[in-house]
């Protein structure tokens, strides 16, 4: 995905070091202001074009009317608000594109701006390493619709994927939603009000924590899904995290996947292998607190697996949960089991060869299904002992160079 | 060296780093200038050869030479007018297209499912524009494809009112034109010229712009009329070529779906192929994609969004209004749209084509 490197056949140490320092030289960079005022949109999206690497593009304090979307194509590019309220994007108008932003290059930085009513997604990045995204708010101002975009936040087919301190609300599929990726960190960031608050979707290698995820239908989801490019979603720890209140009805457009997400889902796994879901605070998700489950509709895909194996639940503080299951079947489970089911729910496919487990102190249901695409109504539901879990994946690091662009 | 020492502004860095280490390194920096490629500026008449390979962002279309009248455009020598049989939708736009191959360069032609590779120095120009209220053609916008030693560079171009010429337009604009429908009804659209990276959006493989348009194929229009043949006599074309079958046009005699994968091939599939803008759909839509899912028969969406319509699949066999492809195809709205870029009304043919195909569809159907 990086798009041209330029190592030398004839690289010797002599080139190189003549080259570090005028790769670094600031001298080169230049900053280039855009104002908040008429003709925003040809003039924001030449300071986009002609922008060269090192380069930092400032957007000026107030609202940005925009008619189409904008694109960076250039790579190593910064662009850079006042912040998430003095700076913001309006594609209210918006009458072209699928998104409000898309960055196609490697090494950008996105910090300090807000989006507004894109008519599809937010900002999308796709194959763009090394990708930044800091400080950045993406809204539907008229609250959680049908007609909003879907993602929020959007990298996809990327490497090295930092997203902090960001702020999504009202997108009608995920929040912040990174797909078909690798190497991963959303951290200190909210989502509420969306379908889905984080999705990691068919990626390796992601640590999801100390966000917060609150009156979504569904906090955190980590899935993977068949005839995709990429696919095998593993490796991924979702930690500290704020996980509450997820009680937005879902209006998802129906025949996207999110659209049978149940309301009141804290974290859900979907056919994800080796995922930790540990030191999560939950609290009032009414169809549980952790789901685990297969991939449930039929597919056409001899290389997808659809089963959820080697996922550990450990050290969570739970809150009320369990108590109006919104899946099939969930109301009379719930009859059956008293009134709620049990905050931490698998289906039980493949049983103990599976590995999922739990040490939390509260109950933990195994549906005992066989297939992930049975139905709950033919569930043989038990109980599942709590168990000593070990953690072991390793943390996530950024390369250095993009944590140092947020200090 | 001239055409290896192209310095444009966003490629300085680069180039400026290369020269650099070629001072420090004299011995492996290529010797002398004696195997450059030598001029054909006397075979290419008036086009300029500099302002192709060397311009940069050339802020006028008359700099090109590409035209030997502008107002009329008229091509220069050695500019040729070309069609294709499928053609990208563009809001009813009529579109001229001409192709320039610097003399005595070669033009591969192996793989008949790719565009056909043309040389640094070849340039692709398509004019944009309507008819108008007399019948006479006016032109909207010319977009370029260069091909420089860089690789392909697009540059949009929007034409003055008194047609005298067309200037750079980087940024993109959006504007009211008066259209001609194909009932000859005229209609006022909010036209999209795109900016510099929407023009990357579609022209786009692995991430380098690429041209869309000219497959071997899509250029055979097996009508007698002999396009392939005043190509290859022009120059363009090699003389001899691969066995090419026709990719038919939309209003062919030829097999329905061989006139819907060809629609969906030229409007589709420079975003949907495994190495498009649109990889990450897994949704896959050239002429020569086998793989029923992948083509979008029982496939269900990813990343549509609202883009839906609350539909499943983006083919439902036999049942073309449960289809995402046919939701999104007759929808003008972005992040329902699709294309996503460069429409602006629907294409009621095309959308007439790909329903009776999906319609005549049985529920195990394959691609064929």
């Amino acid at each position: 995905m990086v798009k041209f490197s330029f190592v030398p056949s004839f690289g010797t140490v002599f080139a190189v070091a003549l080259a570090a320092p005028i790769m670094a030289s600031p001298a080169m960079a230049k900053t280039i202001n855009v104002a908040a005022e008429d003709g925003a949109q040809e003039r924001l999206q030449e300071a986009l074009i002609l922008a060269e690497t090192g380069d930092e593009i400032i957007l000026g304090k107030g609202t940005f009317v925009l008619s189409d979307g904008l694109s960076l194509d250039v790579d190593g590019v910064t662009v850079r608000g006042a912040g998430p309220d003095a700076t913001v994007l309006d594609f209210t108008g918006q009458q072209g594109s699928g998104e409000g932003l898309l960055v196609t290059s490697d090494n950008v930085m996105l910090r300090d701006f807000a989006l507004i009513n894109t008519k599809g997604d937010g900002i999308k990045s796709k194959g763009a390493d090394n990708i930044v995204y800091y400080n950045l708010r993406v809204e539907w101002t008229g609250g959680p619709k049908t007609s909003n975009g879907a993602y929020g936040i959007y990298p996809v087919e990327s490497e090295n994927v930092l997203v902090d301190k960001a702020v999504v609300i009202g997108a009608s599929d995920a929040g912040i939603y990174v797909g078909q990726s690798r190497n991963i960190i959303v951290r200190n960031s909210t989502a509420s009000y969306n379908v889905a608050g984080i999705e990691i979707e068919n990626s390796f290698d992601a640590d999801v924590h100390s966000n917060i995820a609150m009156h979504n239908t569904g906090g955190i989801l980590v899935f993977d899904l068949p005839n995709l490019p990429q696919q095998g979603g593993h490796n991924v720890r979702v930690f500290s995290n704020r996980v509450t209140d997820n009680d937005t009805p879902n209006f998802a457009p129906a025949g996207n996947i999110v659209a049978s997400v149940p309301m009141g889902s804290g974290v859900m796994v979907i056919a994800n292998r080796d995922v930790e879901i540990f030191g999560n605070v939950f609290d009032n998700n009414s169809s549980a607190n952790v789901i685990v489950v297969g991939y449930q509709q039929k597919f056409d895909d001899p290389n997808y697996q659809p089963v959820a194996r080697n996922v550990r639940v450990d050290q969570n503080k739970h809150g009320k949960a369990g108590y109006a299951p919104a899946f099939p079947g969930g109301a009379q489970l719930a009859a059956a089991l008293g009134g709620a089911v049990p905050p931490i729910i698998w289906d039980g496919v493949e049983g103990e060869a599976a590995n999922v487990n739990s040490s939390d102190p509260v109950p933990f249901l195994s549906l005992g299904l066989t297939t992930s695409s049975q139905p709950v109504s033919e569930a043989q539901p038990f109980m599942v002992a709590a168990s000593k879990v070990t953690l072991n994946l390793p943390a996530i690091t950024m390369p250095e160079a993009m944590e140092a662009k947020i200090r | 060296m001239a055409r290896n020492s192209v310095i444009t502004k966003s490629f300085a860095r680069t180039v400026m780093l290369a020269s650099l280490v070629m001072m420090a390194l004299p011995a492996l920096s290529g010797g002398d200038d004696s195997d450059a490629p030598q001029s054909s500026a006397t075979n290419s008449q008036s086009v300029n050869e500099e302002a192709i390979l060397n311009g940069g962002y050339v802020r006028n279309l008359s700099e090109f030479g590409l035209f030997a009248d502008l107002t009329a455009l008229e091509p220069a020598n050695n500019v040729h007018p070309y069609a294709l049989n499928a053609a990208l939708f563009s809001d009813y736009a009529q579109k001229k297209r001409l192709i320039y191959v610097p003399a005595g360069s070669d033009v591969g032609v192996d793989d008949i499912n790719a565009v056909v590779q043309l040389p640094v120095g070849s340039v692709l120009v398509k004019t944009f524009g309507y008819p108008d209220a007399e019948g006479v053609y006016k032109p909207v916008e010319t977009r370029l494809l260069l091909h420089r030693a860089e690789g392909w560079v697009a540059l949009p171009y929007i034409w003055n009112e008194d047609r005298s010429d067309a200037k750079l337009a980087l940024g993109g604009r959006r504007m009211m034109v008066d259209a001609t429908l194909p009932d000859g009804s005229r209609q006022q659209i909010s036209y999209a010229v795109p900016n510099k990276n929407q023009c990357k959006g579609c022209h786009s493989l692995d991430n380098i712009v690429t041209p869309i348009g000219p497959k071997l194929r899509n250029l055979n229009n097996g009508d007698g009329s002999g396009q392939i043949a005043r190509l290859q006599k022009a120059g363009v074309l090699p003389d001899i070529l691969p066995d090419h079958p026709v990719m038919p046009a939309i209003d062919a005699q030829a097999p329905l779906a061989d006139r819907a994968r060809a629609y969906l091939d030229i409007n589709c599939s420079h975003c949907h192929n495994r190495k498009g803008p649109a990889s990450n759909s897994g949704l896959f839509l050239t002429y020569q994609e086998d793989n029923a899912v992948a083509l979008g028969i029982g496939k269900r969406p990813v990343a549509a969004g609202r883009g839906s319509g609350g539909r499943d699949f983006a083919i439902a066999p036999g049942h073309a209004d449960q289809s995402i492809m046919l939701y999104r195809m007759g929808s003008i709205e972005p992040g329902i749209a699709m294309p996503e870029l460069g429409r602006n009304v629907n294409d009621e043919a095309g959308l007439a084509l790909i329903g009776a195909w999906i319609d005549a569809m049985d529920s195990s159907a394959k691609p064929e």
